[in-house]
């Protein structure tokens, strides 16, 4: 179950403690999150909802590593990320961690094929068996039959399965999602939460997605609301 | 290795600009090719020169002669092994754009000291024999077409006249540094002939039996014929060969001056120019950080991409530098020897992995330093 009050339990699969983040604009102080608490358990699909500025994207970072908070703790599967070095940091991100993005942030210069196996060049897998994990991640996310064509010639959902492809090739335990669905339209939208809906099943992934659109977060277990840089659990939607 | 399609599809990406700066490369390393060679060719009389052999000239300007009689003193030094001399002829062949260095000899000990210059017996011999013989570097026959046995008129520019002579050797190197455009006759043909100086040589040049004597006998040679009508100045080959140089000015110091001005316009543009293409790709090196890239891999990825500019260009530059001189001199007998050394092609591409680890640095730290939330503007 999801927790937001700070009483979850010590083996939450990911715990996030009093969080605090400040940036600062000059002289000025602007507190996006302050004293965040977060339990999520494994295989969990989250979806954080909020006004623009809310901090939604400022948690998907600090959860996924990509930033530190000024305050507070984040523990992913026991291991205290917060007091990671930012080598160790993007170590534990490449083995742990796929992101999707609104604008799909494929390279342009490689084919999707191309793209899908850069996460596998960080590990000691050989040329044979990343083509097989590389092709196997096309297929889960149905994009197999487009690997060589370059991110221009693949329309806005095709990206975003590349990119979908790309997150999961190296089977992580946790998937970020920010605004998967904001570029795209309805249909070509339903399609990808429908996808991520069912790779969360199918492969254990705890997704945590950042989103705007109420349709796009009816499809997770669980939507919490950020307001002023506090959480406030919303209904579990299904 | 795994990484090379990055790097590939990274240079495909603009290919105006990745031929723009390979082409900066080129032409930098060509020059720098080009400049060695000429340097080589100002300097080759210093990178020849014998540690043992000191040269004797007139204290007042080598242009001014010396007695023949001080040949004989000479041997009564210590440390003495051989002693010759020779005068500067200063004349050309058939046209004054056709000029090659033309000496008088003493026949009998000039090839004995310069034993560098290998002469078959027999040409010798027939040299030793006709008293308006000639011998002729390999390059110089080979640029007029010269054969043994050939009657070569020289019209003397000092002397004045047609100076008849029969070519009766070829002499060739034992270095690539060699000079084997020049032309020696005997001293004694000139003594017969010319109008004036007669008794008196241009030059002598003494060889010793160790280098580490040089600077004790050159300066007892000098104190010998001090105060003398003909006081001398005498100091190793190498410093001689200098000093001529440095008649012309220093070149070294132009060469090297043109060399610095270049390849630090190199520096500034292929660093602008990798500052610009990994600032246009700041979101997708986020991208890699996210994926899980370290910031030292990214570091290196970026100077792996300066490298590989500065390699394809800059060996094209030399490589084609080093063609262009095994053609030999382009000048037409100004620069005799006309080549680039195993040496200066082995800083060249030192240069090349300088230049192109420099141009890195920059667009490598930024890289580094870049922040993931930042450049994908999630704040």
């Amino acid at each position: 179950m999801v927790g937001v009050d700070g009483t979850g339990t010590k083996s939450s699969f990911l715990k996030a403690r009093n969080l605090d983040k400040i940036y600062y604009r000059g002289e000025e102080e602007i507190h996006c999150l302050s004293g965040l608490n977060l339990d999520v358990e494994k295989g969990e699909f989250i979806a954080f909802m909020g006004p623009s500025g809310s901090g939604k994207t400022t948690l998907l970072n600090l959860l996924g590593g990509l930033d530190k908070p000024t305050r507070g703790t984040i523990f992913a599967n026991g291991i205290e990320i917060t007091s990671l070095s930012e080598n160790m940091l993007a170590k534990w991100r490449s083995s742990n961690v796929g992101f999707v993005f609104q604008m799909y942030n494929l390279l342009p210069v490689l084919t999707a094929y191309q793209n899908v196996e850069i996460p596998l060049l960080l590990t000691s897998l050989s040329k044979k068996e990343r083509e097989e994990h590389v092709l196997l991640a096309m297929e889960l996310a149905k994009i197999v039959d487009r690997r060589n064509h370059y991110p221009s010639q693949l329309s806005g959902g095709q990206q975003q399965r590349v990119s979908i492809a790309r997150a999961i090739v190296s089977s992580p335990l946790f998937l970020f999602c920010d605004e998967p669905t904001g570029d795209l339209d309805r249909k070509s939208g339903d399609e990808i939460m429908d996808l991520l809906r069912s790779l969360s099943k199918q492969l254990d992934i705890t997704v945590l997605m950042v989103t705007h659109d109420p349709h796009a977060a009816e499809k997770s277990d669980t939507v919490l609301h950020l307001e002023k840089g506090i959480l406030i659990e919303g209904k579990p939607l299904r | 290795m795994k990484f090379l399609f990055l790097l590939a599809a990274n240079i495909k990406r603009k290919k105006i600009r990745t031929f723009l700066t390979l082409g900066s490369y080129f032409t930098a390393f060509l020059l720098f090719g080009l400049l060695s060679a000429i340097k080589s060719a100002f300097n080759q009389g210093v990178d020849v020169a014998g540690a043992n052999r000191i040269v004797v000239g007139n204290k007042t300007s080598i242009i001014m002669p010396l007695p023949i009689s001080y040949m004989e003193k000479f041997f009564e030094l210590n440390g003495v092994k051989n002693v010759t001399y020779a005068s500067w002829f200063g004349g050309y062949y058939k046209d004054p754009k056709n000029f090659f260095a033309q000496m008088a000899v003493d026949s009998y000990t000039y090839f004995d000291v310069y034993s560098e210059f290998k002469i078959e017996k027999n040409q010798f011999l027939d040299f030793m024999k006709d008293r308006q013989g000639c011998i002729v570097g390999k390059k110089t026959a080979e640029k007029y077409g010269f054969k043994i046995g050939d009657k070569i008129p020289i019209i003397a520019s000092v002397w004045g006249g047609v100076w008849e002579f029969n070519l009766r050797a070829i002499y060739t190197g034992t270095k690539p540094e060699d000079d084997l455009t020049q032309f020696f006759f005997h001293a004694s043909y000139l003594e017969e002939r010319r109008p004036w100086g007669k008794g008196m040589v241009g030059w002598y040049i003494v060889e010793i039996e160790k280098p580490e004597l040089a600077f004790s006998i050159s300066r007892e040679i000098d104190s010998i014929f001090s105060n003398s009508p003909y006081e001398t100045k005498s100091d190793t080959e190498k410093a001689f060969a200098l000093g001529f140089v440095k008649q012309i000015g220093n070149i070294e110091l132009i060469i090297l001056s043109i060399g610095a001005i270049v390849f630090l316009t190199l520096l500034l543009v292929t660093s602008n120019t990798m500052e610009l293409s990994v600032r246009e790709r700041s979101a997708e090196f986020a991208v890699l950080k996210t994926i899980g890239f370290s910031d030292s891999l990214l570091y290196f990825l970026t100077i792996s991409e300066s490298l590989f500019y500065s390699f394809m260009g800059g060996s094209l530059g030399i490589l084609v530098a080093k063609l262009f001189t095994l053609k030999g001199d382009p000048t037409g007998g100004f620069l005799p020897v006309f080549y680039i050394s195993m040496n200066q092609m082995v800083l060249g591409f030192l240069l090349i992995f300088v230049f192109g680890f420099l141009s890195g640095i920059l667009p490598a730290r930024r890289v580094y330093k870049l922040r993931i939330v930042e450049a994908l503007g999630r704040i």
